[in-house]
This record gives C-alpha cells, structure tokens and sequence, in this order.
C-alpha cells in the first residue's frame, strides 16, 4: 500500500507544481506592468523602474517563480493592489464562508444521494425506481443558480422564512450565519446529489448481481443488512470518485452561488478582483482553489485503499 | 458505465428498429431537435425585434401579445430565448469540437504507444483536470477580457481531458483484439491501425460523451455568462437574462422562471438523447432494469 500511496501523493505534488506554473505563467502574459499600476499613470520612468526593482520584476523569471511559490507555501500571496492589505488577509476573511459553503453542500448532496441510489437499486424497475430516476434526470439539467433564483422566490420572497441574501457574519452567531448559508447550499447540493444518485443506483445495481450478494442473502441476512453492509461499501469506489470531482464542482459552484446569494466568499472576492483588475487576488484566489481540487483528489485515491482492502495488499 | 466496447454485429435497420423502441432516445431527439429548429428560425423570425427597446411594454407578464411577458427594456422574452438558443448551441458546439478534436488524438495516441508517452500525457490531463472550467474562464478573462469566445475556449479547455480519457479507455480495451492482431499481421502501422480499426469501434462511446459534454457545456455557458464572463449584452444569452432578472424577481418572476426551463429542457433533451444512443448502440453499458 505504501508505494500506492506515495505514487498518489508524488502525483498530487507534481500536478500542485505545475499548476502553479501554469497560473504564474498566466500573470506573466497579461499585459500591463504591477509597479506602473500602484504607481498610477502620473509617475516618471525613474519611480517605476526604482519599485520595479523592489518589487522583484527585474530577476530573471525563474527566480521570480521561485520567489512567488516559495511565498505561497509560507501563506506569503502578495499584497492586493487595490486593498492594499496581504492578499492572505482577504481570503482568511472570506474562506470562512466558502469552505463552510461548500462542505454542508457536499454533506447534503451526499446524504440526499445515497438513500435515493439504495432506493432505486434496490427497487430497480418499479415504479419508484422510474420515479426517482425521473427526478433525478431533471436535477442533472437544472443549473444551479436558476435553482437558487427559484428558491429565494419561494422562501425569501413568498415564504419569507429566510433571507434572500447576504450574510451576517459568524460572529452574529452560528443560526444566524448558518441560516444565511442554507437556502446556498441546498441550490448547490441538490444538482449535484442528482448525479450522484445516479451514480449510486448503477454501481449498486452492478454489484448485486455478484455472487457473494447471493451467498450473503442465502446464509439468511436480511436484504436491509445486505444493502447497507455488504452492497453499499463495494459500491463506494465509483460513489467516491464522483464525490472527488463533485467537490472540484461545488467549489467553482460557489463562486457563481455567492454572487446570487450577495455572500462575501472567494467568488465574490475574484469578480470583485476581475473588474478592478486586481490580478495578484485573481491569481491567488485561483491557485488555491486548484490545490483544494487536487488535494480533494487525493484524499479520494487514498480513501480508496481504506474502502478497498486488495488495493492495500496490491504490490 | 463500462468503458468496454463490442462492435456491433446488427444491421442498420436492426439498430434503427430498437431506436424507434427506445423512449429515452425519442423523447431527446424530440426535444433537440426542436431546440435546433428554434434557433435557426431565430435567424429568420423572431415574434418581436430583440434589439427594439420598447420602454412603454417593459415587465409585462405573459400574455397573448407576450407569451413569456417582456424584460425591462420592454423586449419580447420568447424572441430573446429563441435568439439565445444560438449563443447557448454555437459555445456548447464548438467547445465540444475542441475537446473531441484536441482530446482524441491525445488519448489514441497515448494508448497506441503506452509507456512513458501514455503516463506524460495522461499526467497532463491530471492538470487540466485541477481547473475546473470556470476558473480557467476566470484566468481567460483576466487576461483577454469576458466575451462568447473565451467562454469557448474555457469549456473547450476543460473538454479536453474528458474526451483523452474516454478515448484513451476505449482504445487501450480494442488493442488487444484478434483483428487489431491481423492488421498488424498486415503490416499496419499503428497510425493507420487507430485510424482505420481503433476510431470507427470507439465512434459510440465519443458520440454518448459529445452529448454528455454538449449539455454541459449548456449549463457551463449559461453560468459564465451569468456572471458576466460570457456573451455580452446586446447579444442576448441565457446565463445573462438570468442576471437580469436576478434584482427583478419580486417585480417580474417571469423574466428568471422561462430563460431557466429553456435551458432545463435543453440540456435534459441532450441528456435523454445520450442516455437512448448508450442504449441502443453499446448494450454492454446499458443500465440494467
């Protein structure tokens, strides 16, 4: 398991390391030079050359890169042109939000997922199977922020059971903040929850056909037990590499959600960024997402060798 | 879904008599179909002028003059949706295009050579997989500026790696096949074998993924455009008439509720469609009932 484990993880670092050479390349094409811009257009050639070079532009590239990621990995992102303030003080802010976000998102779709996929495979070709299958075809093809515009018009504006937007602030309390976050993360949940639902239903339909369900069934478990036991943890594989790429998903969702629901998260904090031209947040913000992403992936792989014992004993 | 392929041993009219059985496959190409006929008759007729601002008839709700009521500018919502529909087709399209044009010649060619040249690129796809679409269109943007053709090139990007994997997986499962054997025995090289043997068996499995990828490219362009990172106005889009009528909804809850079904019944006609050409074309991958 150990060389498994170390593979992923090599895997995982490179990936990491590339990325980041991919986004600091990005910074470098786009036009237009930082020192100028915190300058303003008034200042002489002298003044920006003089913070070109405190600001490190004039090195050759590769110090520069190495510069640039050896501050990322002591949290050092850079200063934010437009704030004025280390860039790491602004996602400290706002990830409080969007990490919250996106973990009862992804703690919700599970739980709605996995009783509908047992539901249906267990039930396969009745009529609550072509029910719950139907529904599940219409959550695919809702995108998530018409969902969330629809449901603030429900309970917002007709209901008037929570805000429409906004967000009080953790310190305002854990209801009140929670509260706010609720009605986000159902839109985002329930899109997601439909796939993998979807993605339930066959790998579990897949798995009890084999053999050893039979035998479980025939040494007398009750089919509950069965399902629960023996059927759901050899369909958690495929379960489980859906959920890693649903957290990708869920993470750019709440980039879109946020600006629905007016939550001070990331992604208002990289549209704000976009429209100043803030690119030193735009890039951070950016970079950090993508190693969330690839560490989520990573956890999945490794969360395969607990769920799948031959991948341990595999060589 | 399997990714294991069998060529199919039926006639065309064989498979054309189950397509005609297969209710998935109907109701989809029902649905896309007249989704296609409405945006090319928006080239022709729409049932009112998108760029004539009437102020006088602004948030109308439906009627018999306006089915789906007018926006705050007093334009028609069914012509903008029926307009919209073009910008919605032409970015998923194109983006599919891209990603099956770049994606499977990467992952042919990573499964005919193998070895070192397969784990490269398929390490390069681990990469592109780390952006999801919006952050790429989000780095695009910061560099080039929001419009139609970086929402392309965003979703395109992100299609790559999908189609290298189905293609890579599918052809690894036809190498090792009695008749890939023979053409090698012919003396093929493996450019031609991918070419004349691998592509034509793999042709399914890329058509059932264009359609997956196709309405998700729907859902990605509206929510780019959405956020501003898309089409931009006057060119009407759907992910857009969402954004406006997001400070509207108490007003005119009709300006957010139909560009939404459009987009739903868009996306779950694509779906149903891909779903009915899994069935009938590739009864391996077939959900069991």
């Amino acid at each position: 398991m150990t060389a498994y484990l170390l593979k992923r993880l090599i895997i995982a670092l490179a990936t990491l390391v590339l990325a980041s050479m991919v986004v600091f390349a990005v910074l470098e094409i786009i036009p237009g030079d930082p020192a100028r811009l915190m300058l303003g257009l008034n200042a002489s050639a002298d003044q920006v050359e003089v913070l070109r070079n405190q600001m490190g532009l004039n090195a050759p590239l590769a110090i520069r890169y190495l510069h640039w990621a050896g501050g990322l990995l002591s949290l050092d992102f850079g200063r934010s042109y437009t704030y004025s303030v280390p860039v790491i003080d602004l996602v400290r802010e706002r990830i409080v939000v969007s990490l919250p976000l996106a973990l009862i998102a992804l703690a919700l779709s599970t739980i709605i997922a996995i009783p509908v996929g047992l539901y249906s495979a267990s039930r396969r070709g009745r009529a609550g199977d072509a029910i719950a299958m139907g529904a599940t075809q219409f959550g695919v093809a809702v995108p998530n922020f018409w969902f969330a515009l629809m449901l603030i018009y429900l309970f917002a504006v007709w209901l008037r059971l929570v805000p429409a937007g906004g967000f009080p602030g953790w310190s305002a309390g854990v209801w009140p903040a929670l509260k706010s976050l609720l009605l986000p993360a159902v839109a985002l949940a329930l899109p997601q929850a439909a796939i993998l639902a979807r993605v339930a239903r066959s790998a579990l339909i897949e798995v009890l056909n084999e053999d050893y369900i039979r035998t479980a069934r025939a040494k007398g478990l009750p089919y509950r037990a069965v399902l629960w036991r023996h059927a759901l943890r050899n369909a958690m594989i495929p379960v489980l590499t859906i959920l890693g790429l649903q957290f990708a998903f869920l993470l750019a969702g709440t980039i879109i959600i946020e600006n629905v629901f007016y939550l001070p998260g990331l992604g208002r904090l990289v549209f704000q960024a976009i429209t100043q031209r803030d690119l030193i947040v735009v890039e951070s913000v950016v970079m950090l997402l993508v190693a969330a992403v690839i560490a989520v992936n990573l956890i999945v792989d490794l969360s395969y060798a607990v769920v799948d014992p031959r991948l341990r004993s595999r060589q | 879904m399997t990714l294991h392929v069998d060529i199919p041993e039926e006639t065309l009219a064989g498979i054309l008599a189950k397509a005609f059985r297969n209710r998935s496959f109907l109701i989809g190409l029902v649905i896309t179909a007249l989704v296609a006929a409405v945006a090319i008759l928006s080239y022709v007729w729409t049932p009112y002028d998108v760029t004539r601002l009437v102020i006088s008839d602004k948030t109308q709700g439906p009627s018999l003059t306006h089915w789906f009521g007018t926006d705050h500018f007093g334009r028609d919502i069914l012509s903008m949706i029926m307009v919209g529909a073009r910008n919605s087709i032409a970015v998923a399209l194109v983006a599919v295009g891209i990603g099956m044009g770049v994606g499977v010649p990467l992952g042919a060619f990573a499964a005919a050579r193998g070895g070192l040249v397969d784990e490269v690129l398929m390490r390069m796809n681990d990469l592109v997989f780390a952006f999801p679409a919006l952050l790429s269109a989000i780095m695009i943007t910061a560099i080039f500026g929001p419009g139609a053709i970086n929402a392309i090139i965003a979703i395109g990007i992100f299609n790559i790696p999908v189609f290298a994997r189905v293609a890579r997986a599918g052809a690894l499962a036809i190498w090792p096949r009695e008749f890939i054997l023979a053409a090698r025995a012919a003396g093929k090289g493996s450019t031609l074998i991918t070419i004349e043997h691998i592509l034509p068996n793999i042709a399914t499995l890329l058509l059932v993924q264009g359609t997956i990828q196709f309405a998700l490219g729907i859902l990605a362009e509206a929510g780019l455009s959405y956020v501003g990172l898309g089409a931009q106005p006057p060119m009407p889009s759907w992910g857009r008439m969402l954004f406006d009528a997001q400070t509207r909804m108490v007003v005119a809850p009709w300006m957010a509720i139909f560009p939404g079904m459009a987009i739903v019944v868009t996306v779950l006609g694509l779906n149903l469609l891909g779903d009915g050409i899994a069935d009938i074309l590739d009864p391996k991958s077939r959900r069991q009932r």
